[in-house]
């Protein structure tokens, strides 16, 4: 078992961990920063996969922006006074096993796969990632899509605005 | 790494975002876990692209092959900070309407 491996149990260990706190966690708040830490473990395996260029947004984007915002939400209603409605536990149960089973059907079809079989993830090496080769085919192959998406936020801020302000 | 363990990983944090979703009462930790949700496939993408752009380099070692899935991340992450403005505003304007933030409430439509 050489470095990668043990770095890759180690961070999937760490993401599915701390997605399960997110679920268990009773207070909003906790939630959130066990997300945070998903968002970190992720990351990690981004590096892992040398996509170096996406781990940084990742980390800028979702651990900082988003999650920021999340919180900011929550402190400003103030949520954790009253304690959150919880569902019946039949229902809880119910979720636990339709999931459970989706994830039990999913798993026992790639299992199936063939096509996937023998395949590997080429980890630590290869130049996609960082930020020449991405750059260059975001300003070239995809800049219509990167001008359409400007277009969105612009709509997302003058929606945000205008539902905050009703 | 073989790509089926990334596929594993990424099966079993989407599901635990889907049951998230359906056991939770609190819009923000329903919303949350739609995030967990896209951050799985997000992950699961790029796996896949260096599953290709390794086949790939074996041919020819300048190959940018596996590149578009990277752009495609990119573009999720922008759609997802849109998405979690408007989904987080929209939450505040329930919670100033009905002084509480549980999904179960929402269900006027019903009568």
């Amino acid at each position: 078992m050489n470095t990668l491996e043990i770095l890759f149990y180690a961070l999937s260990a760490f993401a599915i961990i701390s997605a399960t706190m997110v679920l268990i966690s009773k207070n909003p708040i906790h939630s959130v920063l066990w997300l945070i830490l998903v968002f970190f473990a992720i990351s990690g395996h981004y590096i892992l996969l040398n996509a170096q260029f996406l781990a940084i947004v990742n980390i800028i984007v979702y651990a900082g922006a988003i999650m920021v915002l999340f919180l900011f939400v929550i402190m400003l209603m103030n949520v954790k006074k009253d304690k959150e409605p919880q569902k019946q536990l039949w229902v809880k149960l119910i979720g636990v096993i339709a999931g459970g089973s989706f994830l039990t059907l999913l798993i026992a079809l790639v299992k199936q796969n063939t096509s996937f079989q023998g395949r590997d993830v080429l980890l630590k090496e290869g130049s996609i990632g960082l930020i020449h080769p991405l750059g260059q085919a975001l300003f070239t192959d995809y800049v219509v899509p990167f001008e359409i998406s400007s277009v969105l936020f612009l709509s997302a801020m003058v929606g945000a605005v205008i539902i905050g302000k009703k | 790494m073989p790509i089926e363990y990334y596929i594993f990983l990424c099966l079993t944090l989407f599901s635990i975002g889907v049951i998230g979703v359906l056991t939770r009462r609190n819009a923000i930790v329903v919303f949350m876990c739609i995030e967990l949700m896209l951050n799985a496939v997000n992950l699961l993408l790029v796996a896949f692209s260096k599953m290709n752009y390794g086949a790939a380099q074996v041919m020819s070692p300048t190959t940018t092959a596996g590149i578009d899935a990277q752009i495609f991340v990119f573009f999720i992450m922008v759609v997802a900070a849109a998405e979690v403005s408007i989904g987080l505003a929209i939450i505040v304007m329930m919670y100033r309407n009905t002084h509480s933030i549980d999904i179960n409430f929402l269900n006027r439509l019903k009568n």
